[in-house]
């Protein structure tokens, strides 16, 4: 029934710990400030409002459309949250979003989970902020700056989401840079495409129908900062990936000087050097023990519940 | 029963346990698998009967479980170029025309492990899933100091799930009625108009889906209002561990910490 979205929910184990663990800590302090910025403006009215909207925008990734040959395109929400809500409440609503399909769904993981908020919510919401108020000011309050700042803020937002999923990838030593960034950026250049007409799409029926609820993230702009943030995402992530994928083996030295990589991480491990564990020494005789102990392991569970279960029964 | 809820009602051992342990012990179990070096396959082996074991213990079908964990393998694509960049002994060569690629041991073996360690995070996350209820899942976040308010959102945001999914799917067989469907047969039926014009037509979709959340939340929010909601989100604490509960939360965290410490001698 649910379509699989895009590939941009990282699952576990394709995240390298440092690399989620610091995405996790750059989320949870953008989400703290997002849950302060949202308390002032919204008052008592944040918890309903927050709640159903992100099941709404939850429920809009189900809207999709045929693309070419079976294929279809969905919505993902981040510029359409941002414009309509103001890149704070965007955050919030998207984090809820991402946490419920890793949490639910086990789309994307749960280690991986500060990286796909980070991700799809900070970084999509921040970059499709500037992207539409650039437009909007070039626009000067005319019409066709809701529809174009519309289209560039969806189709950015995608495309520096993925540029960042790959250089965390590539950061984690999980994929090559050199191949994680020209693939994951063409592939969403097109999906954003898709991702733009939906967006202008309802815009379109908002601005025809309700033109009250698209002034709504308008009225308060979010300042300054916000678009400075956004910008230099955009700008960063546009520069780095580009030079890391020219440049893998500059990244590759980055990663290992930070010690992201795990070939980094041997000299530490080496401390404890193989004749401690004597016995465990032949690698290969060591998988077949252990894989013997993990058979009798699961045999003697299965056993103890049919034992169990057939005791239940008899009683 | 709604389609959406992964939640599987049972009365096993894993279903007893207490949500908080389960959460700490299935992001332990998560954590240690990331932590893992590449290539530690007798700890791997050891992990993997531990998230069978646990699979079992819930008694919700182990077939369903290996079955819909395998969710996550097309994302392994992104990983599987290590195959050939990864230095190394070469294992063997694939070549199409001129073009000649080695895939290498070390790359091989850094792939297969990402590609296992996931599949056991999967596997875990996909046990807590159904055999805890989100309301409870809720209660042990915020009794591990997630943030009360996005508690409360998330808390809102499962109440309202299953409205506006089946709003959006009444959304979806009002287009198929009006015989705009998307093909599913992967024939290349045109579905009416171009490209743009069905993009913009799940748009429309999208902006009333949103108008209709809109107001909808008013109403919600009026209710709430009217309910005496002041702000403040109170929810029932979970009560104290009980010592069983304890005690398999230390058992749990204390053979993850040795299979770690285990894992060293395999780097």
């Amino acid at each position: 029934m649910m379509n699989s979205p895009a590939h941009m929910h990282v699952p576990d184990g394709f995240l390298s710990f440092p690399i989620a663990a610091l995405m996790w800590i750059a989320s949870l302090a953008v989400i703290g400030i997002a849950l302060r910025r949202v308390s002032d403006s919204l008052g008592e009215k944040q918890v309903p409002l927050m709640g159903v909207l992100a099941a709404c925008i939850f429920a809009g990734q189900m809207l999709n459309f045929t693309v070419a040959g079976g294929t279809s395109g969905h919505l993902m929400g981040a510029a359409l949250a941002t414009i309509l809500l103001g890149p704070w409440a965007a955050i919030l609503v998207l984090t809820s979003v991402v946490a419920v399909q890793a949490v639910i769904f086990q789309d994307g993981g749960l280690l991986a989970l500060g990286a796909n908020i980070f991700n799809m919510g900070i970084v999509g919401a921040f970059v499709a902020y500037f992207a539409y108020r650039s437009v909007q000011q070039l626009a000067g309050g005319r019409r066709w700056g809701i529809f174009v700042g519309g289209f560039a803020a969806a189709w950015l937002s995608i495309v520096v989401a993925s540029l960042a999923v790959a250089l965390q990838l590539a950061l984690s030593g999980t994929s090559p840079a050199n191949i994680a960034v020209p693939a994951m950026g063409g592939v969403h250049m097109l999906i954003g495409i898709g991702e733009g007409l939906i967006t202008v799409g309802a815009l379109s029926l908002l601005h025809a129908t309700r033109p009250d609820i698209l002034g709504v993230g308008e009225a308060k702009p979010a300042g300054a900062g916000v678009w400075v943030a956004g910008m230099l995402i955009a700008l960063v992530l546009a520069i780095a990936s580009p030079l890391a994928s020219t440049y893998p083996d500059g990244l590759e030295y980055v990663a290992e000087q930070h010690g992201f990589l795990e070939t980094a991480q041997e000299p530490t491990f080496n401390i404890i050097p193989d004749y401690i564990v004597p016995g465990i020494a032949n690698e290969a005789l060591a998988t077949i023990l252990a894989g013997v102990i993990g058979l009798l392991v699961v045999f003697g569970v299965a056993y103890g519940l049919a034992y169990a279960r057939r005791k239940r029964t008899q009683a | 029963m709604n389609v959406l809820d992964p939640y599987h009602a049972h009365d096993g051992v894993i279903h007893r346990l207490d949500p908080r342990v389960k959460l700490v012990l299935a992001g332990a179990f998560i954590l240690t698998t990331s932590l893992l070096p590449s290539g530690a396959w007798p700890i791997y082996m050891l992990m993997l009967a531990i998230a069978i074991s646990a699979t079992l213990l819930s008694e919700v079908g182990l077939a369903m479980v290996l079955k819909r964990a395998s969710l996550a393998i097309p994302f392994a694509l992104a990983a599987l170029p290590l195959v050939f960049t990864l230095q190394g002994a070469p294992l063997f060569t694939v070549g199409v025309g001129d073009a000649r690629l080695v895939v290498t041991w070390p790359g091989l073996e850094r792939f297969a492990s990402i590609c296992l360690k996931s599949y056991m995070s999967v596997i875990v996350a996909i046990i807590l899933a159904t055999t805890t209820r989100f309301s409870d899942l809720l209660l042990a976040m915020r009794a591990l100091r997630a943030p009360r308010l996005l508690v409360a959102v998330l808390g809102l945001m499962w109440r309202y799930l299953f409205v506006l999914t089946e709003e959006s799917q009444r959304l979806l067989r009002a287009r198929a009625s009006r015989s705009g469907a998307p093909s599913t047969s992967g024939q290349a039926s045109k579905a009416g108009g171009t490209l743009a014009w069905r993009a913009r037509i799940a748009g429309g979709m999208a902006g009333s889906l949103f108008v209709r959340a809109f107001e909808r939340a008013e109403r919600v929010h009026a209710a709430m209002i009217a309910r005496g909601y002041d702000g403040e989100v109170r929810a029932p604490a979970l009560p104290p561990l009980t010592s069983s509960q304890r005690l398999a939360l230390i058992a749990g965290l204390t053979l993850f910490a040795m299979l770690l410490l285990l894992s060293l001698a395999f780097v």
